[in-house]
């Protein structure tokens, strides 16, 4: 994405995960929303597609790892959970898990996600080829992509 | 009778089973017996065929060939019956009524 | 018309390398169909009975020569020197292979066309008036809207994947030409009583098996804010939409079970939410898109009369002319409905044609209609004579539109695996039963829709008469269905009762049409004539 705001991070692989984060992994396991909401300690919370991630707002701080889970790729909720967390300043680690196809890894980012480990692991150069594939976006998302109306009217860039 | 049937994985053509590959022709499908689902996962394995499946068909009355049972399967066979000129057998003014 | 930009080209281009790569990947077996098929869903791609299928976006319906010309060079050179218009103003191509596909893709996107979002649950390519930019009743062109909406519902992330297809439509009159009200989200432009414009915003409606009118969601939404408004709509529906069963994920479905209250409650809790990120589209942007609207340069003091010296031509002119806002021009519909032909057919040579009259006559323009007729927009009406005459060259001069032979049908069984029973020759044995000219006008504006299979592409629903095919045991079986409408007093039909075999659904319909003869008043349409006697007068006329 050439004209994006920033660089790609340089996605790192471990395992079956691909990382676009270089702080330390969180290690500890994530537990289920509820589980999350009633437990003081925990920092990993695991999102099921029908979960209302909106929950996590007030406890937002102590959040290190959200996991959101695609029982099959078909299902498109987890892409609003993502962005919805951004939306709400959350700023650590998003793993997409479960059936995650490479081409739709583009789309997982642009909402938010920064790690996956999908059942079937990624290739890293397929996830880089197709990330790099289109040059623009047409419109915000939770990533820093400027989109082209933007490029259209630089007179507009500052207001 | 089984007989199996699916699209070309390039030309998305619709083929029939003819006991050793893929025939554009009804005329070549063969019984498969209970082979359906081995036959065609080793050939939906090895990209020869696209969404294959088994129907249920009967010897021809004509006394050649096979008649899917299904109107679908024989539209499949043939053709659109509203464009005779596209169909595998556009010189055939009997072939529209072998569909219906 | 609208041009592409650096960006707009770069955007298509990168979607054909994209489609190439998966092409590639699936024929060298590295896919499977089951992974392989929501990508080529996502860009029109289908596996139909005969071979490939590939649907074109035609966006808001508008096209100009140079593209309906490649059009048919893609017909001849990579399928069987024909194309069909759907209902959904787009093109489809029935025998496509599927190693062909990226080259069609890439001749596409040099006339700056595609089949993004064409298929799969996506949002599809936004459908307009077919009239728009020359009706005399519009209050503005709708397309701008329709082309910057296009831009900000391609590729949207968080939409990737939606529960269903999502379907917009535009229009900017009190008449509604584009079936409105039966899309999931649905545009008409209106001024406010401060004169600002805005958007009368409906839906939830759709077709398929489970058939919803849109209703009114909210009566004004000002226009910068569409897109916060439609990321709110999609996102309610996208997280709460049920995923358990294919059948009822549309977002009608979600509106019924929550109630249109609740759901536009939700709507507009999470649109105060969008419209705080500031992620709507600037004026700016919406002023340099219509730029590209401007209206053609009308010759102003042209002659208003119409030489009707020739009979044939003076019938063409009563039936298929629409009034333009422009004094001196006329809107042309060009009939795809030929009594022994296939309704929405167009062979390469006839684009061609068609292209032609387009360019030496209309400004460059044509337009799709979803009826799937063609529309000529600006054409003077010193020139209607030497137009007719070239269509009636090329097998293009049906004077029919809105008439009983103007039937809408779906390809049905003879092209489609998902049909039960096939459509196009159902329309056909209608349209040869009806064929006296002087008999389709006497009977008036009456519109037959027929559809293959409850998805309902033959939108048989908003059938003034409708027909439903499906299969009883293994045989065609054919559903009446009367009252239906998709103009601006929507109506859903309703099933007659008992079905008919292919030739009793013919004999079904012309007992109802007769019994419309007998009892309509002066001036009545046979939907006007249903609307007042109801089902029961009808019924006994059909069954006896």
């Amino acid at each position: 994405m050439a004209d994006s705001g920033n660089p790609i991070p340089q996605a790192t692989s471990e395992g079956n995960t691909l990382r676009f984060r270089d702080d330390p992994v969180p290690d500890e396991p994530a537990v289920s929303l509820d589980a999350f909401l009633d437990q003081s300690n925990a920092n990993s919370v695991r999102i099921e597609a029908g979960d209302d991630v909106r929950l996590l707002g007030p406890v937002l701080e102590r959040v290190r790892l959200v996991e959101i889970d695609f029982p099959k790729f078909r299902d498109g909720r987890g892409f609003s959970s993502a962005r919805i967390l951004r939306e709400m300043g959350y700023k650590g680690e998003i793993k997409a898990t479960g059936d995650v196809l490479v081409d739709l890894v583009w789309f997982m980012r642009r909402c938010g996600f920064d790690s996956f480990a999908p059942d079937v692991p990624l290739n890293l150069e397929d996830v880089q080829a197709s990330l790099n594939r289109y040059p623009h976006v047409y419109q915000e998302a939770a990533d820093d992509a400027v989109p082209i109306w933007k490029l259209r009217h630089p007179e507009l860039q500052n207001g | 009778m089984k007989i199996l049937t699916g699209n070309d994985l390039k030309n998305g053509r619709v083929v029939w089973w003819d006991g050793q590959g893929w025939s554009i022709h009804v005329e070549d499908a063969v019984d498969v017996g209970d082979q359906a689902d081995a036959i065609l996962s080793r050939e939906d394995a090895a990209c020869r065929v696209n969404g294959g499946y088994a129907i249920d068909a009967e010897p021809d009355p004509s006394g050649r060939g096979v008649r899917p049972a299904h109107i679908k399967d024989r539209i499949r066979a043939y053709g659109p019956t509203v464009r005779p000129d596209l169909t595998l057998k556009p010189a055939d003014p009997n072939a529209g009524t072998w569909v219906i | 018309m609208y041009k592409y930009d650096q960006y707009d080209h770069a955007m298509v281009r990168a979607r054909v390398e994209d489609f190439r790569d998966q092409v590639r990947r699936r024929l060298a077996g590295q896919m499977t169909d089951d992974q392989f098929k929501p990508l080529r869903l996502k860009n029109g791609l289908y596996l139909q009975l005969h071979a490939y299928m590939l649907r074109v976006a035609i966006p808001y319906g508008t096209l100009n020569s140079t593209q309906m010309r490649k059009l048919a060079h893609i017909a001849r050179t990579y399928d069987r020197g024909y194309g069909h218009f759907t209902t959904r103003q787009n093109l489809q191509y029935h025998w496509i292979k599927l190693e062909d596909a990226p080259n069609i893709l890439g001749e596409l996107a040099e006339v700056e066309m595609h089949a993004i979002q064409t298929s799969g649950e996506s949002i599809r390519n936004i459908s307009a008036d077919h009239y728009a930019g020359a009706a005399a009743d519009e209050i503005m062109d709708p397309r701008p809207w329709a082309e910057t909406i296009r831009q900000m519902t391609t590729f949207m992330p968080e939409f990737s994947y939606l529960p269903r297809k999502f379907k917009i439509a535009v229009i900017a009159a009190e008449a509604d030409r584009a079936a409105l009200r039966w899309h999931d989200f649905a545009l008409r432009i209106v001024k406010n009583d401060a004169g600002e414009v805005g958007f009368q915003v409906f839906a939830g409606g759709g077709m398929g098996r489970t058939p919803f009118i849109a209703y009114e969601i909210r009566p004004f939404l000002p226009t910068g804010q569409i897109l916060s408004y439609l990321q709110a709509v999609l996102r309610v529906w996208n997280r709460h939409a049920r995923r358990d069963n294919i059948h009822k994920q549309r977002m009608k479905i979600l509106v019924h079970e929550l109630g249109e209250e609740e759901f536009r409650r939700q709507v507009e809790e999470e649109f105060q939410h969008f419209l705080s990120l500031g992620e709507d589209f600037p004026q700016a942007e919406y002023d340099r898109i219509a730029a590209y609207f401007t209206p053609p340069p009308f010759e102003a003091g042209l002659p208003e009369e119409i030489d009707r010296t020739d009979p044939d031509f003076a019938v063409w002119v009563d039936q298929q002319i629409a009034a333009h806002k422009a004094p001196g021009y006329a809107i042309v519909n060009i009939s795809l409905k030929p009594i022994q032909g296939i309704g929405g057919d167009i062979s390469a040579d006839q684009m061609d044609v068609v292209a032609d009259l387009a360019e030496r006559y209309s400004f460059d323009e044509l337009r799709v209609a979803h009826t799937q007729n063609l529309v000529l927009p600006h054409v003077r009406k010193a020139d209607l004579y030497a137009v007719w005459q070239s269509l009636r060259d090329a097998g293009l001069a049906d004077a029919n539109l809105d008439l009983v032979t103007d039937i809408i049908a779906c390809p049905g069984l003879d092209y489609c695996t998902l049909a039960n029973a096939r459509s196009i020759p159902v329309a056909q044995k209608i349209a040869d039963r009806f064929a006296d000219p002087e008999r389709q006008r006497d009977l008036g504006e009456l519109k037959i829709k027929i559809s293959g299979c409850i998805n309902a592409c033959g939108h048989h629903h908003a059938g003034h008469i409708g027909i439903l095919g499906v299969d009883r045991k293994g045989t065609e079986n054919y559903q009446l269905l009367l009252g239906g409408s998709g103009d601006e007093t929507t109506s859903q039909a309703k099933i007659t009762g008992p079905g008919f075999d292919e030739d009793g659904i013919v004999d079904a319909v012309e007992r109802a049409v007769e019994r419309y003869r007998e009892v309509r008043e002066p001036g009545e349409r046979f939907l006007d004539t249903y609307r007042r006697v109801g089902m029961e007068g009808f019924k006994e006329a059909i069954y006896g």
